[in-house]
Parts: C-alpha cells; structure tokens; sequence
C-alpha cells in the first residue's frame, strides 16, 4: 500500500485518522510505502525535521512504513526506511558511507650514486632516478619510469607494476637488457646505432621503441 | 691513527698480492710502521712474495681462534725493520675466519701499527668480505679489460654496504690502481683506455702500474718489487701511489710507448 501525504500535513493526518477509525484493521499487517512526492513538491520543500515528524506521527498509528518514495536521497540517515525510487532502491542511501580508497601514494626514489654491478634496485612503487651510473651487472626494477643521469650499463626495467606507459630515459645508452611493462629486449637485438648516445625508450603497442633524445 | 688498507679486485690474478707487498714496502720505506696481512686462507702467496715463506710458524688463524698470541705469529722483514707480515694459513679454508676473531686482530694490530695492509683474496665471498671488513681505505686492484673492470665494479659495491665503515653510515676511501698496463697494446685498441676504466668505476686513480718483467722477477725471488729494484717503472709507480695515499700531490703520468726508429723498423720487419 502507498500513503501519499499532502500538504498540509496536519490536515492529511487528521483524515487518516478518521479512516482508521472507520476501518481500524486497514493497514493491520500491510506494507506500507510513504509517497512523499507531494510534500517535496511543495515550495517550502520538505525538511528533515518536517519527515522525522511524519514517521514518528505514523509509527504513533501502528503504520509499518517499509519504504519511502519521492524524498530528497540526502534526507537520508541510518534508522530511517530505505528511500525507493520508482519502488525501488534509491542506491546511494542504503551504502553507509564508506571511507574512499585513497589512491595508493606513488613514491619516486633518487639514488645519489652510481648502481655497481651485482646491486639491484627495487622500486615498484614508482620512478627511479639514479644520478650516476647503472654499471655492467646491476639491476633496477621500477613500477614507474627511470632515469639514468650517468650511462646505463646494466639492466633496466620500467613499468614492472604492469605500466605501458612507463619509459627509461638514459645520458649514456650502453644497456645488457630493457624492458617495459613485461615486454624484454637484450642488447644482441637493439643493435649499435644509438651506443653511447642520449636516448629515449618507451612502448608503442607491444614493441620497444628507442630514439635519440633531441 | 693507525689506518686500514684493504687490496682488493675481485677478480683473480689481477696483481693484488703484487700491489699489497710493495704498497706495504714502500710505505716502510717511507718510514711508516706497516703490517701487510694474508687474508687469502687456504691459498696463501703474501709469504712467497715477501720471501718469507721460510719462517712461517703461526698463522691469521692461529691468532683469530686464540692458538697463538699476535706477536708470535708475526713476521718482521728482514729487509725492513718496521715491516711485519702475517701470514694466512695454508691447510685451512675461508670459514676458519670468524667474524669476531678478525676484528679482534684488526683492533690488536691497529694498537702495533701505522699501516695494516690486508691483501683479500679473490671473489666476493667470507674471505673476501671480512678483508674489507674493518678497512678505512681501499685500493681496487684493475686490470685494463673488461672482466676485471666489471668485477672491480661489484667490489666497489660491496666495499659502499659490506663494511663497518659504510654500516655506520661512513664512507671508506677508495683508489684504484691499474695494473699490468701495456701502453702499446691500449694504443691499438687491445686495451681498455685509462680513460674507459675511469669513466665506468668513477673512483680516483692511485697508480698506473705498468706490464713489467721487473714484477715476474721480483714475485720470483720473494722481494717486494719496491724494494728489489726502486728505480725500476713499475717501483716508481708505486712508491708514487704511497706517497699519494699520505696526502701528497704527485702529478700522475700515462705510461707512452717510446720507440726509436731502429725500433719502428724492427717491429714491422718482425711483423
């Protein structure tokens, strides 16, 4: 069943209550649906305090108001009767508020030094910048992009937390091994054009792109 | 202040002993009360090299387990009064060492001496480690080709985390000195250039020690090559290095090749 308020209240109530005493069985054991379109039409709209007022008005008859169509989603609290829209679930209003996931913080990591041979760095929270050198053996895996202010020697590995659009950028390209976003490519098929050069390399589609950085 | 020099490389038979016996003859002869140690136990040659291999009673690890005291097991030169040698054992292997053990020499010859110049063994492992372990200063032992290099490398790297210095958030000194350089052979391009090695270690140089047969044949007759002959290349190289690691400026200068015309002509008939 749907009980439709209309303003004013006090008289709507006043005809309810005549009806019950009529028919005192009418909404004995019914559902009941508040339809407070008609109120929240009304220029003074309707408040909180007017809605808290009405259920407690209808609770005071014995009413099971199991829902409540046309209010404003916002009016909604915990305690309340779900708000349906159209007779159903307005959404928003039955989730409590959940605290948001925050996006998890990216963290870039600087290395003052050189990275020597046997040493590898693991970063897969974000960018890697080494200020010196990554030596012949050495190793960094990064979840972002690295840079290498000296020449890269060793290998390098950007994007590993699945990242296409992460790069390698490089002072000194004489790289054993590349790789972005799980795509690998050794020195043996990089070829030797760039060697020694300022250089650049990225991902387009599913292959490794290297070029001189202007 | 007593110093600790670690000779270290990494790779084998790159001339660590070499640099370790004259490095500590030369600072002996310069006056400084100097220790040289054999860390390499199982495969010692620090005693040959000194020409002391004849005196040997106790060894490092005699003194690391407490079988002998430090006095007893040191060697003093008999060419030089203010050098000692400890040498390593020969029937043991690398995990006699302890941990304690070693740092409690080290602080004992520390007590004794100016210089303690320890000669690591090669590799990256226990012996290796706990040569570098108590160093203040190193010297990185290079030769100019690529293997060598990229093992000095991994060194340098362990001497910047595996150390007391470093783990106390300090720096250790580091030097390299290049050694068995052939300046004919870099300047065909059969090298590696001075330059190159610089530019991948980024440590300073210490020394050019150039190829010499003066080093085969002072290893041979158990003579720190400083000593054997001072005024030969490969002793002024290094007596020049020990004057740098005191503190001194010593304008360094790349070996050339100095060839006469006779010369020219020999080598392209020969060829």
């Amino acid at each position: 069943m749907v009980l439709a308020p209309a303003a004013p209240v006090a008289d709507w109530l006043g005809d309810l209550d005549a009806a019950l005493k009529r028919s005192p069985s009418l909404f004995l054991g019914k559902a009941v649906i508040l339809d407070v379109t008609g109120l929240a039409a009304d220029e003074a709209g309707l408040a909180r305090t007017d809605l808290d007022t009405l259920l407690a008005e209808l609770a005071g008859r014995r009413l099971g108001i199991v829902g409540i169509e046309g209010a404003d989603p916002a009016l909604g609290r915990a305690g309340l009767p779900p708000f349906l829209a159209g007779g159903r679930p307005a959404g928003e209003i039955l989730v409590p508020e959940e605290p948001r996931d925050e996006k998890p913080g990216l963290t870039s990591l600087t290395i003052e030094g050189s990275v020597r041979s046997g040493q590898t760095i693991i970063h897969p929270d974000g960018d890697v910048t080494v200020m010196g050198s990554v030596s012949s053996g050495a190793e960094i895996l990064a979840g972002g992009s690295i840079h290498v202010y000296g020449a890269l020697r060793g290998r390098a590995i950007a994007g590993a937390a699945r990242n296409p659009r992460a790069r390698i950028y490089c002072r000194k390209f004489e790289p054993e091994l590349l790789g972005i976003d799980r795509l690998v490519r050794t020195a043996e098929d990089m070829g030797s054009h760039l060697r020694g050069q300022a250089v650049q390399i990225w991902l387009d589609g599913s292959a490794i792109k290297i070029a001189a950085l202007g | 202040m007593a110093k600790v020099l670690v000779v270290t490389s990494g790779k084998g038979g790159v001339g660590k002993t070499t640099t370790t016996a004259a490095l500590g003859a030369a600072l002996a002869q310069a006056g400084e009360k100097v220790c040289v140690v054999d860390f390499d136990v199982g495969l010692r040659n620090l005693d040959l090299v000194m020409g002391a291999e004849r005196r040997v009673v106790y060894d490092l690890i005699n003194v690391t387990n407490g079988d002998a005291k430090l006095p007893q097991a040191l060697i003093k030169d008999k060419r030089l009064e203010n050098l000692a040698l400890l040498p390593a054992s020969q029937t043991r292997d690398k995990d006699a060492l302890t941990d304690e053990g070693v740092a409690r020499v080290m602080e004992e010859l520390r007590e004794r001496f100016d210089w303690i110049v320890c000669d690591s063994p090669a590799g990256i492992e226990r012996g290796a480690t706990l040569a570098m372990r108590h160093a203040d200063v190193a010297v990185v032992v290079t030769n100019p080709e690529v293997s060598s290099v990229r093992d000095s490398d991994r060194i340098i790297g362990l001497l910047d985390s595996k150390t007391v210095r470093a783990e106390k958030g300090d720096t250790i000194e580091k030097h390299l000195i290049l050694t068995r350089f052939d300046p004919a052979r870099a300047d065909r391009g059969d090298m590696l250039k001075v330059d190159d090695v610089l530019e991948i270690l980024s440590i300073p140089l210490l020394a050019i020690i150039p190829e010499s047969t003066e080093v085969l044949r002072a290893s041979n007759v158990g003579c720190p090559v400083t000593l054997n002959n001072p005024l030969s290349a490969p002793a002024r190289a290094y007596t020049d290095a020990v004057r740098r690691l005191k503190g001194e400026s010593v304008p360094m200068s790349v070996p050339t090749e100095r060839k006469s015309l006779i010369n020219k002509l020999f080598t392209r008939r020969a060829a």
